[in-house]
């Protein structure tokens, strides 16, 4: 490879975790009807005004702060004026870099295949989102539920060099959005939209001097990490055959849209017709000052991470570096194991019913943890059942995965199938005993070294009663018996 | 016996003694707003229908009043005298009009303007030209030019106005009531159609110094839907109206009220601002101090330019919601930008479009700092300049305009550039938010000329106490338009 891709993300994540819109009073909810959660201003009705959400604000510092960022004195927000259908008042209400956003210069480190990646931060802005539009062959529709749902827009600096290092970024900023409250960050309901720049340089040029960067092409509106991933892999392929026919340095800055579909990218324009957005200090906004003991209260306020939890899993619970990972992954899922936990559930053992048993159920299922019926107090119950062994694991299992498929609850299963183990000494010893009478052939054989033979009543006894005794139990009763004991 | 052409209050107190009834208060003011409009245009709707309030304590109940058509009113057709909005009846009220309604005043007319608040004429708006009530060959200066014409001509004792230049204290000068635009934020603008936000104002136009205080006392008030606006819950503007004005500090400015500032004075502007003088004259007599100040006089002409710079600019910004998608006859065309196009090419006038076509060039990111960012320094220099005044003086003391309205024919003075200052200069008031009013003070050739008192911020009180005080001695209180008198309206 004689080339070296430099990437720059701008990642838009919605905050869904405040009750209203950053600048209105309307619901700040996702919805399927559309037109629900609007407020006059949301449509830009004549004399409607913004009104800034705190809550918004407030979790757009504590971003700021978790990506090390430097915070303003006072905040500002600006006009940003173009025409759309989608954009009611024909200017969207965000932030520049002059006055300072919510946060500029900071950087995020997180490990990347086995080492530590740091990508720097330009800044991150809190804007509103704009409404979301259908187009049907001759008509289109406009849903102003989204117009003015709180977004936070992180631009970084280009530091990432593959795919898979722009796509490891995402992941940790998506879970860190979740960690802290921010957002579900869910790119299925379009909360996550990214633009990618890409350039190509030679390798061995020094890529800290940006004259030895190639040309940058931002590629708009890429709105899932797989597509993050095909759009950047194709654009580097495109530009590297660019440079082998020799017409890559008469490729101008350009601005491309990714084609899902054909997963392609297509030129839209270039940096010649960009939009002149006219940015203006917005006047129905008073600059208002955050005061230092307002940025403690939040920064005090910033929960544990994936990253903490993750390492007090290892060293509090002595879970193991594999399984931890997996359960910090998504919050829902290490929220549902300190639930677990809560229940006074061993930690290794909720563990394991958790990150094998029912997420590789739920994968199965193609079910996210956020849509499943079970609740942490349930997988307890069962996990009980199984530890004071009135029902089998075997039994556990199929009841999750039966739970997990039709939204019940597992012990509601059980009990409707009247599955019991026979846990009580004396009832197993009742069939031992017959089994022993019915298979002398056996006892000789065991008698005679041929040990393994046990196995062979264990499935005995086990067929008796259908399943339901307690096969360490069976064990040791036999071995017991057949010893002489 | 006609109630309409009286004070608040004395219509207040012919209600209290049930000597009339709200009903026929409607009826009265009714009558003369379509006896007014045949005339003089001043209303895009007439409220035939206006539904009688309550009387109680509150001085405003049950008296009617009018509405400059740019203040959202629900259920009530508001067009801010476009064409783009012609049809638009909004589903919310503006928080000022709600005040209003609270205390029980009942709104009998929406009255035209220049278009959006655009203008100072009154030549704009979509149902044609306001002529002023003194004079029907004369315009009554905008935007607020219905609700100028309708006070002075005494179809009601109050309307609202907006003011974003001049618009409440030019149009009530020319046509002799009074205009008031409180300290910026005092009154909230939710609901009022914005024009440039940094310098919108609302407030009231009424035939005398307490009817202004009243009204603005029950327009005001913080309100969570307009950030700019604050808690004036401690300002009593009517209560505090003592016109004990002994040892008040005034100042007027040398640069803009010297008649040799104007070798081509006409004999009105001479006669102007010789009456100007007269009335500082008198302010002495109350015991006033007046003093001649110096401002740098190119500080002074760079006024207009900032004002149109940051207007513009923030008006071609803030119209752009104006797309004919949501609201507005829609446009047509083969896609939305054709839509919008055609939308707004027929729906505004050439004036508007000249000023939309100036904001966008100004913000454009080569010319933003040279001229936007330049425009917003100076408006920094021209406040910081009116607040150095304030800290020896009560309030700065000014001539309203040239003299008195303008002929619809007659540009030559608007032509003038010598007279640019004393045309705009009531602009400062709105660069700092400042609370300012116009009270008349006189006449030339029968026709009313007014003066204009501005003080520091949140000294409303005190600006109203100095203009009511003087309104006292000057005897132009409560005057009602001759013209349309004598043809008995």
């Amino acid at each position: 490879m004689k080339y070296k891709a430099l990437i720059g993300l701008e990642m838009h994540c919605e905050i869904s975790e405040t009750n209203t819109k950053v600048f209105s009073g309307a619901k700040n909810s996702y919805s399927d009807i559309p037109n629900s959660n609007i407020r006059p201003v949301d449509m830009g009705f004549p004399g409607t005004l913004p009104v800034v959400n705190k809550e918004a604000v407030r979790k757009a510092l504590m971003a700021s702060m978790i990506l090390k960022c430097q915070q303003p004195e006072y905040m500002y927000f600006e006009r940003k004026n173009y025409y759309y259908p989608d954009l009611p008042k024909g200017y969207q209400i965000t932030q520049e870099t002059k006055p300072i956003p919510v946060g500029i210069y900071g950087e995020l480190k997180f490990d990347f295949e086995g080492q530590e990646k740091v990508v720097r931060i330009n800044n991150i802005h809190l804007e509103e989102d704009a409404a979301s539009t259908d187009h049907f062959g001759s008509y289109s529709t406009i849903d102003y539920n989204r117009a003015g749902v709180p977004l936070l827009e992180l631009v970084t600096y280009p530091d990432m060099h593959s795919a898979d290092e722009a796509v490891a970024f995402l992941e940790v900023m998506r879970s860190i959005y979740q960690y802290a409250g921010i957002s579900e960050a869910d790119s299925k309901k379009g909360q996550i939209r990214c633009d990618v720049n890409v350039s190509i340089m030679d390798i061995d040029k020094d890529e800290t001097l940006p004259s030895n960067w190639g040309t940058k092409v931002e590629i708009k509106n890429v709105n899932s990490f797989g597509g993050v991933r095909d759009a950047i892999n194709y654009e580097i392929n495109r530009q590297i055959e660019l440079k082998e026919d020799g017409t890559y340095d008469s490729m101008e800055q350009q601005t491309r849209r990714w084609d899902e579909e054909l997963g392609e990218t297509i030129y839209m324009r270039s940096k010649v017709d960009a939009i002149d957005y006219k940015y203006f200090v917005e006047p129905n906004i008073p600059k208002f000052k955050i005061s230092d003991e307002w940025k403690e209260e939040i920064r005090k306020s910033i929960p544990s991470l994936a990253n903490e939890r993750k390492e007090r899993y290892i060293k509090e619970l002595e879970l193991s570096e594999y399984d931890a990972t997996i359960l910090v992954k998504e919050k829902k899922v290490s929220d549902f194991f300190e639930n677990v936990l809560k229940e006074n559930i061993e930690p290794k053992v909720a563990s394991n019913w958790i990150s094998s048993i029912m997420l590789g159920n739920l994968n199965k299922l193609e079910k996210e943890i956020s849509d499943i019926y079970l609740t942490p107090k349930m997988l307890a119950d069962l996990i009980n059942k199984v530890t004071k062994n009135e029902i089998s694991i075997k039994q556990g299992k199929e009841a999750l995965l039966q739970s997990l498929e039709e939204d019940k609850d597992p012990n509601q299963i059980i009990s409707d199938l009247g599955i019991k183990q026979i846990g009580s000494i004396d009832e197993i010893e009742k069939i031992v005993l017959e089994v022993l009478t019915e298979q002398p052939n056996a006892i000789n054989q065991y008698q005679e070294g041929k040990t393994n033979i046990i196995d062979f009543l264990v499935g005995q006894v086990m067929k008796k009663t259908k399943g339901r005794a307690n096969p360490s139990a069976t064990y040791d009763l036999l071995k017991k018996k057949l010893e002489g004991k | 016996m006609t109630y309409m052409d009286k004070s608040i209050k004395e219509i207040h107190e012919a209600l209290v003694n049930k000597e009339v009834t709200p009903e026929e208060l409607i009826k009265e003011s009714l009558s003369k707003c379509h006896v007014l409009q045949e005339k003089c245009n001043a209303f895009v709707t007439i409220l035939d229908n206006a539904k009688k309030m309550e009387v109680t304590d509150n001085l405003l109940s049950g008296i009617p009043y009018g509405v400059k058509d740019n203040y959202s009113t629900k259920g009530v057709l508001s067009t801010g005298s476009s064409n783009t909005l012609k049809d638009y009846v909004p589903f919310f009220t503006a928080t000022s009009i709600t005040n209003l309604e609270k205390a029980g005043a009942i709104m009998v007319g929406k009255t035209v303007m220049d278009e959006f608040g655009m203008g100072g004429t009154g030549t704009t708006g979509h149902t044609g030209i306001v002529r002023n009530p003194w004079d029907l060959n004369r315009m009554c200066a905008g935007s607020s030019s219905g609700s100028a014409a309708s006070v002075s001509a005494g179809v009601y004792p109050y309307a609202t106005g907006s003011d974003t230049g001049d618009s409440i204290r030019k149009p009530a000068a020319y046509c002799g009531i009074v205009g008031y635009k409180p300290t910026y934020g005092m009154i909230s603008r939710y609901g009022l159609f914005p024009f440039a936000s940094s310098l919108d104002h609302c407030g009231a136009l009424a035939r005398c110094v307490e009817d202004v205080a009243i009204v603005v006392d029950a327009m005001k008030g913080i309100d969570k839907n307009d950030m700019t606006s604050w808690d004036s819950s401690n300002i009593h503007l009517y209560d505090s109206l003592n016109g004990n004005v002994k040892g008040t500090k005034l100042c007027y400015i040398k640069e803009i009220c010297d008649i040799n500032n104007y070798p081509n004075a006409s004999l009105e502007l001479k006669e102007h601002l010789h009456n100007f003088m007269n009335k500082l004259k008198e302010c002495q007599s109350l015991g006033i101090e007046v003093e001649e100040v110096s401002v740098d006089k190119t500080l002074l002409n760079a006024l207009a330019s900032v004002y149109v710079v940051i207007s513009c600019a923030e008006a071609t910004s803030n119209m752009s919601n104006l797309t004919g998608i949501i609201f507005g006859p829609r446009g047509e065309g083969n896609n939305y930008i054709e839509m919008m196009k055609d939308y707004r090419t027929k729906g505004f006038s050439p004036l508007i479009k000249r000023r939309f076509v100036i904001g966008s060039y100004v913000l454009q990111s080569q010319n933003k700092d040279r001229y936007f960012h330049n425009a917003q320094r100076v408006r920094r220099l021209l406040v910081n300049e009116w607040n150095k005044l304030f800290e020896k003086y009560d309030a700065v003391i000014l001539p309203v305009g040239s003299g008195p309205a303008k002929t619809f024919d007659d540009t030559s003075n608007m032509l003038d550039k010598n007279t640019t200052i004393l045309e705009e200069h009531l602009q400062i008031g709105n660069f700092g938010g400042f609370p300012s009013i116009t009270i008349p003070s006189g006449f030339i050739n029968n026709l009313p000329v007014g003066l204009n008192i501005t003080g520091k911020c949140y000294d409303d009180e005190k600006v109203l106490n100095i203009a009511y005080a003087l309104e006292n001695k000057f005897g132009y209180k409560g005057q009602i338009a001759k013209e349309v008198k004598e043809n008995e309206i």
